[in-house]
């Protein structure tokens, strides 16, 4: 066997080594790094946890297993438009998980997903602190409150007829 | 020392301060149940994660039941190891573990041989009031690579791989992985063990309390072999399985039972049995000329000689630097292994002698590791596609396959290795043991450099259980400084040494396997009693005093394939036939330039 080697694009080595500098490379940094990197690349590709792993002297395998730990980090890239459906406890008792069906069968979508054409990925979240609104649900960073199984096909329309129009 | 008094079970006892309630328990003979737990007396491997819950006992005046294997002891503690308090939280525990545990105990390879069974016939379950959500959740597909077989489904999350992977070797390739039912120990984004930078020193393997990891085995292609009129059938035995495959037949661990391994393998059907001590004694030769002719170079003035010279037996140990230090992919002695160097000579000086297509010869080895298995695999070891060793089987896969042909082992009388490949010296059985290979080495380089006989064969300063050692031979006023590590943590701190330039070794052995091979990852498991380790380490050096020759030079049938096929060590020939190269495997992220 031969010697693997991973492809990345500079512009993202640059950002991956420079964020890996600003926390020292220190191993006991892993979590803080990955939510940068997150952050930045919008998911955590196999290649930008084996650059990780090499920055801070960790093996991949550990990165990886803080990755598929915890449910906030995705290997998956995110839609243009990423919806995030909360299910926190209020909104969760005023019929969040309604809403959420809502969207699947709208998107086609299950949780975690991203669909085909890159624009739209669903997710669920816990709590965004507009508990007065619930049930909440996000499009990127635009907040949409006292939602309805109804108002779901008015919300995705609004992006699409958004593409429809650029 | 501080001491602590406590009781236990109505017992009163008094222990250094420190030990835990599992240890104070088993000092006086109380055996609370483990299954996380595992450690190794004296061998620098530890695994206390304190999860399964196995071991709760109960401490008076605590609310709640305290795990033995992690809990120290306490001035004036009551426990109690037994209460129907514990025996109850127990036998939960054990069911919620069994329910997310596949039932096919009848045809796991760890049957018989698996903690969890063993727990689950000592607590009596007959039935499981909790049906896993696992059954469901954690399907795993079981995936085969040359030495390893995972089967993840199985997996109790105890985590021992994972210690011995990432602490033991510092290797790296397995991590726990997910959450939930999902939770498993696996490797970078759960890829096939071959794409990480797992060494097969199967180290895991050893350590696992269940059938989640286990060896590939390959007994039914041996007995097939073996009963295929077409085909001559080759075996040959490395040193360390002599000193414990008696342990699988009730003998005591220590048992030298090189006669009747002989004798078990004739009596199996095998056409030839030879040694792999033979070809440790050849190794000796190349590798011994080898490290003469670097330092007779360096001191010659030559300082861009590699030096230190480092051996090349352990095939965990080659993946290991062909993985993480392939910028010194030039140290290592470019000699094959023991088994390498059989199944080369095997496959074209053998095969000639008795007229035997080389694809009409099966070469089967019997090792006390799974790195072997591995080894035999590679490319470089093949010829036109056929390999110069067939099948590499462990001592277990040994034992079973005596068991199956209704050999009765300890009844059978002692035999004698067939030959030419057979006859060996003291210098190649001590290949079993951390610092053998490099003492058998020395044995021969004194004598070859100096032209006078050793004046004391034994070099106990270059023997032991530490992991990282160090002496100084002194050849006629030449210093010979030696480096010896086993244990690839241990391996790990030497070439971090050398890359520094902090190193003043001329020559270093390193075993990946704690002990060296005789606790390789495919002897017969001990379950954490490193007394057994401790007594196959005794019988190495006892078969060596036992040896007429001592010495590898002296092997008078290694003398004679030099005189009659290789011509000299080191030679054309050798070079062709004995020697390798190696590969540099890291895993590296660069800049995608673009097409």
């Amino acid at each position: 066997m031969d010697k693997i080697i991973v492809k990345m694009k500079k512009e993202v080595r640059e950002k991956v080594v420079e964020i890996c500098n600003s926390f020292n490379n220190q191993p006991g940094e892993l979590i803080n790094v990955l939510h940068k990197t997150q952050d930045f690349l919008g998911y955590l590709p196999a290649e930008v946890q084996e650059l990780i792993a090499e920055c801070l002297h960790i093996p991949t395998a550990k990165v990886y297993g803080v990755v598929s730990f915890y449910a906030f980090f995705t290997m998956t890239p995110k839609g243009k438009y990423p919806v995030s459906v909360c299910l926190g406890t209020a909104c969760y008792v005023r019929g969040a998980e309604k809403i959420l069906d809502a969207f699947k069968k709208e998107l086609n979508l299950e949780v975690g997903q991203t669909s085909e054409d890159g624009l739209f990925s669903l997710n669920c979240l816990r709590c965004v602190g507009a508990c007065g609104l619930a049930p909440v649900a996000m499009v990127g960073d635009k907040v949409y409150g006292r939602l309805t199984p109804a108002d779901v096909k008015g919300i995705v329309d609004e992006y699409r007829n958004l593409e429809a129009n650029a | 020392m501080d001491t602590v008094k406590l009781t236990i079970d109505n017992r009163a006892i008094e222990v250094p301060k420190g030990t835990t309630i599992l240890k104070a328990a088993q000092s006086i003979g109380i055996d609370i149940p483990t299954l996380c737990h595992f450690e190794l007396d004296g061998l620098d491997v530890h695994n206390r994660p304190g999860g399964c819950r196995i071991c709760v006992v109960e401490v008076e005046k605590r609310r709640n039941l305290a795990p033995a294997c992690v809990t120290e002891c306490m001035e004036g503690m009551l426990v109690r190891t037994n209460s129907i308090r514990v025996i109850n939280a127990r036998k939960t525990v054990l069911e919620l573990i069994l329910s997310d545990h596949p039932a096919d105990c009848l045809q796991c390879a760890k049957s018989g041989n698996c903690e969890l069974q063993d727990l689950a016939i000592r607590f009596g379950i007959r039935e499981n009031p909790f049906i896993g959500a696992g059954h469901e959740m954690s399907q795993y597909q079981v995936e085969v690579s040359p030495s390893i077989i995972r089967d993840m489904n199985k997996c109790v999350m105890c985590r021992r791989c994972e210690t011995m992977c990432n602490e033991m070797q510092t290797v790296g390739a397995l991590s726990a992985i997910e959450r939930g039912f999902p939770a498993v120990v696996s490797t970078a984004f759960n890829q096939h063990l071959e794409l990480s930078p797992c060494t097969f020193c199967g180290q895991c393997v050893a350590v696992c309390p269940v059938g989640a990891l286990t060896e590939v085995d390959h007994t039914p292609k041996i007995i097939r072999a073996i009963a295929d009129p077409n085909k001559k059938t080759v075996v040959q035995v490395a040193p360390a399985v002599r000193v414990a495959l008696g342990e699988e037949f009730g003998m005591e661990p220590g048992s030298i039972v090189t006669g009747k391994l002989t004798a078990a393998l004739k009596a199996l059907g095998f056409d030839y049995v030879f040694d792999t001590d033979w070809s440790a004694d050849l190794t000796i030769m190349e590798e011994g000329t080898e490290l003469i002719g670097r330092l007779t170079k360096y001191l010659g003035g030559d300082k861009s000689v590699p030096l230190p010279i480092l051996t090349s037996c352990c095939p965990a140990w080659v993946n290991f630097f062909e993985h993480q230090f392939p910028e010194m992919k030039n140290l290592p002695s470019t000699a094959k292994s023991p088994q390498q160097m059989f199944g080369a000579i095997a496959k074209s000086y053998f095969a000639e002698k008795i007229n035997c297509k080389r694809e009409d010869m099966v070469c089967v080895s019997v090792m006390p590791c799974l790195a072997k298995k591995y080894e035999c695999s590679r490319d470089e070891f093949k010829v036109n596609g056929n390999p110069d060793v067939d099948y590499s089987i462990s001592t277990r896969e040994l034992a079973r396959l005596i068991k199956m042909a209704n050999i009765d082992f300890a009844s059978l009388p002692d035999e004698k290795f067939d030959s030419p490949l057979g006859e060996s010296t003291g210098a190649a059985v001590i290949f079993g043991a951390t610092g053998g290979v490099i003492e058998a080495a020395v044995r021969t380089a004194y004598e070859v450099i100096t032209k006078k006989p050793l004046p004391k064969i034994d070099f106990e300063e270059l023997r032991g259980l530490e992991g990282v050692r160090s002496a100084t031979i002194d050849v006629d006023g030449l210093k010979l400084n030696i480096g010896i590590a086993h244990g690839l943590h241990n391996a790990r701190k030497l070439l971090e040494d050398i890359k520094a330039g902090k190193c003043q070794f001329h020559a270093i052995e390193i075993m990946a396997c704690p002990g060296g091979c005789i606790d390789g990852a495919g002897q017969p498991l001990h379950h954490g009693n490193s007394d057994i380790v401790k007594a196959r380490w005794e019988a190495i050096y006892r078969a060596d005093r036992e040896m007429p020759i001592r010495k590898s030079h002296e092997n008078p049938s290694i003398q004679a394939i030099y005189k009659e096929f290789l011509g000299e060590p080191c030679g054309h020939k050798s070079h062709e036939l004995l020697h390798t190269h190696y590969f540099d495997k890291q895993t590296t992220v660069e800049v995608d330039l673009g097409k």
